[in-house]
């Protein structure tokens, strides 16, 4: 970063009145420039460098160039983990942020009574800890004392297994839409409030029916917040970890150690020891995240544009 | 996000005022029972999780097993559990209680400062590399953060400061998304002219920063504070790999531990203390939101005018 900051690069000339070659506001960003060098570049710099060495059996620590990236992408483990979160997302994703979508329309419709009370309502569960709300559900999902058994023994049959193979990944799905729904929900509801007044006076006067101002004028004003919602909730499922790492205290034999990437790179780490595996299975990871991510943001605001 | 801010700039920018007068004038339209019902839904949805955590915190160890989840059970023990809760394990608890306070404290307190600091560098100075910090920080955002926990916990190892509290309270600090917002609320917050006048008064950035500007940009701090404060208060899987000593541990790590207490072979558990300390970790912090809700609500609010 310094040898980028002494480069000076020809800025656009902005309306702050200050010389570019004021270095003034570099007081103001230092302190936070150094603690993120120390806290996140200086971490990747080293992620990289780990994942070019390997402990091995003769010669202790060796460079093995890229060989383990090679295994990385030859992995069944990493890409059954990888699959899964992608499966997770591709229905969990949707889910959720329809809901949220409802739940923001539905408070900006003018048409409830009491909305400052559905909105905290709804987004009470962004201030339970993720641990925490795991714990819940996961005891509400226990065949011994949880909801789950209550409704079983109610129908007399054993058609609710939520953490058996077959239902965890809904199960964990559930989990997440509970936290993130009403979070959700707020962003869109503040980028709902902020589309000016005379878009809905035009079209009130053109005739248009309350299905047609939302998907004529809501929605598109607020593609923008809907496009970064997207963008977080991706980078969040492929990040998933606390929910199954939670849940295999309950479900060991439906949740394995490489459940998800995160949750192998964490096995490779601190049960097998692997540093230089599991920070090459680190990298490979985030860069396929933001490019996911950087292809959802390049998707939602090219359809913007047309 | 850089293409979603220069999309429409004249319009947010126009907009953005109406932020301030909350809402447009719009009339009242007919309350819709469909409506209602699906918002009553989704409301059930929300508190049920909630409401078993109440009802069941008040229930013994052996009426959890016994009776219906959603429905008072056997010898109303709330008050009992939550004395054992506080004193089991000589009062461990309270110790993570503590820790957890002092990470939130130190953690999120100076990810606030570093953020608001920093942002309001960004928006009202110009300077070599400012577009560079933009990059840099914009491209640390689709990091994931759990990426960078492996590496991080290898560097804090080879220094010592793994199982100190400098290995939660560190990587902590950081916040690129106060960073974002403060920058983005203080462009418009804080007038450049004001500025000026205060340079011609004399005053010099730093004093002018505390006695005049930070009052100005006190909405946008609170929802960065509060935001950061949820963050370090539900931290997991950072003191997760950093901590292996339990007097260190945050309310979170405490209470996975003891729920896998209670699997094993040899296991004696302890389902009763695990849910009413579930109960006791999310008290404060709703307790915040509650309280707190008019600055955090509109400080998002302009949060997504500027996206």
């Amino acid at each position: 970063m310094t040898t980028m900051s002494v480069r000076r690069r020809a800025g656009t000339p902005g309306t702050l009145r200050r010389d570019r070659r004021d270095w003034k506001g570099w007081a103001f960003i230092a302190p936070f420039a150094l603690v993120f060098l120390a806290m996140t570049v200086v971490p990747i710099v080293y992620a990289i460098y780990l994942s070019l060495f390997r402990d091995q059996l003769v010669g202790g620590n060796s460079f093995v160039g890229l060989q383990n990236y090679l295994d990385v992408l030859s992995d069944a483990k990493f890409w059954s983990g990888m699959w899964r979160v992608a499966i997770f997302l591709v229905i969990q994703v949707p889910i959720m942020l329809i809901l949220s979508l409802i739940a923001a329309l539905a408070l900006d419709s003018l048409r409830l009574y009491a909305v400052g009370f559905y909105r905290i309502m709804l987004f009470l569960p962004y201030a339970v800890p993720g641990v925490v709300a795991a714990l819940i559900w996961g005891f509400m999902y226990g065949t011994q004392f949880g909801l789950a058994a209550n409704i079983n023994d109610f129908l007399g049959s054993q058609v609710l297994q939520p953490l058996t193979l077959r239902w965890i990944l809904v199960s964990i799905g559930n989990i997440v839409v509970w936290e993130f729904m009403g979070y959700n929900m707020l962003i869109f509801y503040s980028a709902l409030k902020v589309i000016p007044a005379e878009l809905y006076e035009a079209a009130e006067i053109d005739g248009a029916g309350s299905w047609r101002t939302i998907f004529s004028i809501k929605i598109p004003g607020i593609r923008g917040a809907i496009v970064i919602a997207t963008m977080f909730s991706v980078i969040g499922s492929f990040q998933l970890f606390n929910e199954p790492q939670l849940l295999q205290g309950l479900a060991p034999n439906a949740v394995s150690t490489y459940f998800t990437p995160n949750m192998y790179a964490y096995n490779l780490s601190f049960a097998g020891q692997q540093f230089n595996y599991a920070a090459a299975v680190a990298i490979v990871m985030g860069v396929i995240t933001a490019v996911i991510a950087y292809v959802v943001q390049v998707r939602g605001t090219r359809q913007e544009n047309r | 996000m850089t293409t979603v801010t220069s999309r429409r700039p004249s319009r947010a920018a126009q907009h953005s005022h109406v932020v301030a007068v909350h809402g447009r004038p719009r009339r009242r339209r007919r309350h819709s029972v469909g409506l209602t019902i699906v918002m009553v839904i989704l409301v059930i949805y929300t508190i049920v999780p909630l409401l078993w955590l109440i009802i069941n915190a008040s229930k013994t160890q052996a009426s959890l097993f016994a009776s219906f989840g959603l429905w008072f059970s056997g010898p109303f023990s709330l008050f009992t559990n939550i004395w054992t809760t506080l004193t089991y394990d000589d009062g461990i608890f309270l110790r993570w209680f503590g820790n957890t306070l002092l990470y939130v404290v130190v953690g999120a307190g100076g990810a606030t400062l570093l953020a608001t600091i920093a942002g309001y560098g960004m928006a009202k100075f110009k300077f070599p590399g400012r577009r560079a910090v933009f990059a840099v920080v914009i491209g640390a955002i689709a990091v994931p953060g759990t990426a960078l926990a492996v590496p991080t916990f290898l560097l804090f190892s080879s220094l010592g400061l793994t199982n100190t509290p400098w290995a939660i309270i560190l990587p902590s600090l950081i916040s690129p998304f106060g960073f974002y917002l403060i920058w983005t609320y203080a462009i418009e917050a804080v007038p450049t002219e004001l500025l000026e006048a205060a340079r011609v008064d004399g005053s010099g950035e730093f004093r002018t920063f505390f006695t005049i500007s930070s009052r100005l940009l006190a909405p946008g701090i609170v929802t960065v504070l509060l935001f950061a404060i949820v963050a370090t208060w539900n931290n997991y899987f950072l003191p997760l790999i950093m901590l292996s000593d339990p007097k260190w541990y945050p309310l979170t790590v405490g209470l996975s531990n003891w729920s896998q207490q209670g699997t094993g072979a040899s296991a004696v558990p302890i389902y009763n203390l695990v849910i009413t300390g579930s109960l006791l970790t999310i008290i404060p912090v709703v307790i915040i939101f509650l309280f707190l809700q008019r600055f955090w609500q509109s400080g998002l609010a302009t949060g997504s005018v500027k996206q």
